[in-house]
């Protein structure tokens, strides 16, 4: 690919994860976040969170669908990135605007709301993800341990689609596209490695 | 006092109506705007609603209304524009924002309301017939959601009690069940949820003859929004949000207690009762406080009051009853 294209592309997905901020900002200014801001903000946080998690899971299958598109990984911290961006601002909108600070209130919440607790824990798997997203550190940890520990992001995808779903009221049926989405890319991972072994096999029967 | 000398200027006169008019202005504008820029431009769901004759359009109608005694005072209201564009009214969507984008084809004339169960005969009210029935009263009551926000909202409509004396019902109606209106090719959004429809609510009998249950008309004084539960709906004003049905077509008289929609949803989050205690946490949030919705970021954050502050007028009902088992 040619540099220009690449730095194109590169400025567009920057846009285009910086769009769910801009809209807010925007909406603060202008006075449009709607009658409950609080409400609007850790909604449009979370779910920029959930899509870009998402995102970033589908660019592998995407690739070994289509090799053309195999440059798609350049892209992976990037957006994996911007995910962890959302999520640490969804987590301050709570303790902020929800919490307002309250120690106590936190403690009562992540001990017993379940979807608080959920929410914390996908943030908090998330963290280290995000610590070892330098070059540096892919360096220093060797590719193995470096993706062994990345498998994470998996066990964080899941936890946020849970906690989305112990938020809404029960028989809500919001969550479910991304559900769908997000189980479709889950179960297309152990098909792929089947299906390689399976060629593998066959090849060398 | 919560409840005091009603204010001198009835909550009429100090709508903020330029929120109103100026949305008007806007939607003005945004039609010749798509016609400029071709449907294309925004849905051909959107611009049909446009240019159809809307049949909600009695909403903003001027009611005749007097001061009650009833009104809560102290507390400022929340905007025309807040309250009509921040709704929970499932059948026109789940979010908050889409009632006020999708109940405009709910057809508010004709309506009557269809009364049976335990009464001396079944009847059926006109709504005209309600609205003229008696002198429209202006009540401000606070209005607690059990999603823990919170609004102020200067309702119209008479005590419900005077609406059941007509109905005439028996010694035997120990309660008494809301049926909102339902027909999903006007709601075309209750598949966004399992809720079973039509959306049911239920109130013991001494609840629904307290004084301070409204069988409400309008807001702001004017005919009630579509998105607010026009043309008829009731307000219970110490209990969560959801047990006050909107756009109700039929009330019946029980002689056991009704099942309800959110309960028959989720038991455990959603009692019968459900009246607002701070002290009975739902699953999943405390209780304790709320955002009153309109007051900036620094301020939303208030106590919430049992029985939502109208425990003189109501706690009398419940003497002896465990609320934490009866939530």
């Amino acid at each position: 690919m040619k540099r220009s294209t690449l730095i194109l592309i590169k400025t567009l997905t920057w846009l285009a994860c910086l769009w769910p901020l801009g809209q807010l900002v925007w909406g603060a200014a202008t006075n449009k976040l709607g009658a409950d801001p609080t409400a609007t903000i850790t909604f449009a946080t979370g779910l920029a969170t959930i899509r870009l998690l998402t995102l970033s899971l589908a660019l592998t299958p995407v690739r070994r669908l289509i090799p053309e598109l195999s440059w798609l990984v350049k892209f992976r911290r990037l957006i994996g990135l911007f995910a962890f961006f959302y999520a640490t601002l969804h987590l301050l909108t709570y303790i902020a605007l929800y919490a307002g600070f309250d120690l106590h209130a936190m403690a009562a919440d992540i001990t017993k709301r379940r979807y608080i607790t959920m929410g914390l824990a996908a943030w908090l798997l998330l963290l280290p993800l995000a610590a070892t997203s330098t070059t540096w550190a892919i360096r220093k940890m060797t590719g193995k341990r470096w993706n062994q520990l990345h498998k994470l992001v998996y066990v964080a995808a899941v936890c946020g689609v849970i906690h989305y779903w112990w938020q809404v009221k029960p028989g809500v049926l919001t969550p479910l596209n991304i559900t769908i989405l997000l189980a479709v890319l889950l179960i297309s991972r152990p098909i792929y490695t089947w299906s390689q072994r399976r060629k593998l096999r066959l090849r060398t029967a | 006092m919560l409840i005091g000398k009603p204010p001198d200027i009835p909550s009429s006169a100090i709508t903020p109506k330029d929120h109103y008019l100026n949305r008007r202005r806007f939607m003005r504008g945004a039609v010749s705007g798509v016609v400029a820029a071709g449907a294309a431009a925004l849905g051909a769901e959107r611009l049909a609603e446009m240019f159809s004759p809307r049949i909600g359009a009695l909403a903003g109608t001027k009611l005749e209304t007097v001061k009650s005694p009833l009104t809560t005072t102290g507390e400022d209201l929340t905007s025309l524009e807040d309250l009509t564009h921040y709704n929970n009214f499932y059948e026109f969507g789940v979010d908050k924002a889409d009632p006020a984008k999708n109940a405009g084809g709910l057809p508010t004339r004709p309506w009557t309301i269809r009364v049976d169960g335990k009464v001396k005969a079944p009847k059926t009210f006109d709504i005209e017939t309600l609205l003229k029935r008696r002198p429209l009263e202006d009540r401000v009551y606070r209005h607690r959601c059990v999603e823990a926000w919170s609004m102020v909202i200067p309702w119209v409509g008479y005590s419900l009690s005077e609406f059941i004396n007509q109905c005439e019902p028996l010694s035997t109606a120990k309660y008494v069940q809301f049926l909102s209106y339902y027909d999903k090719k006007v709601e075309k959004w209750t598949s966004e949820s399992t809720i079973s429809w039509p959306y049911t609510e239920g109130l013991r009998m001494d609840e629904a003859m307290n004084p301070l249950t409204l069988l409400t008309f309008g807001l702001y004084g004017e005919v009630l929004p579509n998105q607010n539960g026009a043309p008829v709906r009731i307000v219970v004003p110490w209990k969560y949000g959801f047990k006050s049905a909107k756009s109700i077509v039929a009330v019946r008289f029980l002689d056991k207690e009704p099942p309800t929609t959110w309960n028959e949803q989720n038991a455990s989050e959603y009692g019968f009762y459900s009246n607002v205690n701070p002290t009975v946490d739902h699953p999943r949030w405390s209780q304790k406080t709320e955002r009153r919705i309109g007051l900036p970021f620094y301020a939303q954050r208030k106590t919430t009051l049992m029985f939502n502050g109208y425990g003189e007028q109501v706690a009398s009902l419940y003497n002896g009853m465990n609320l934490k088992r009866y939530f």
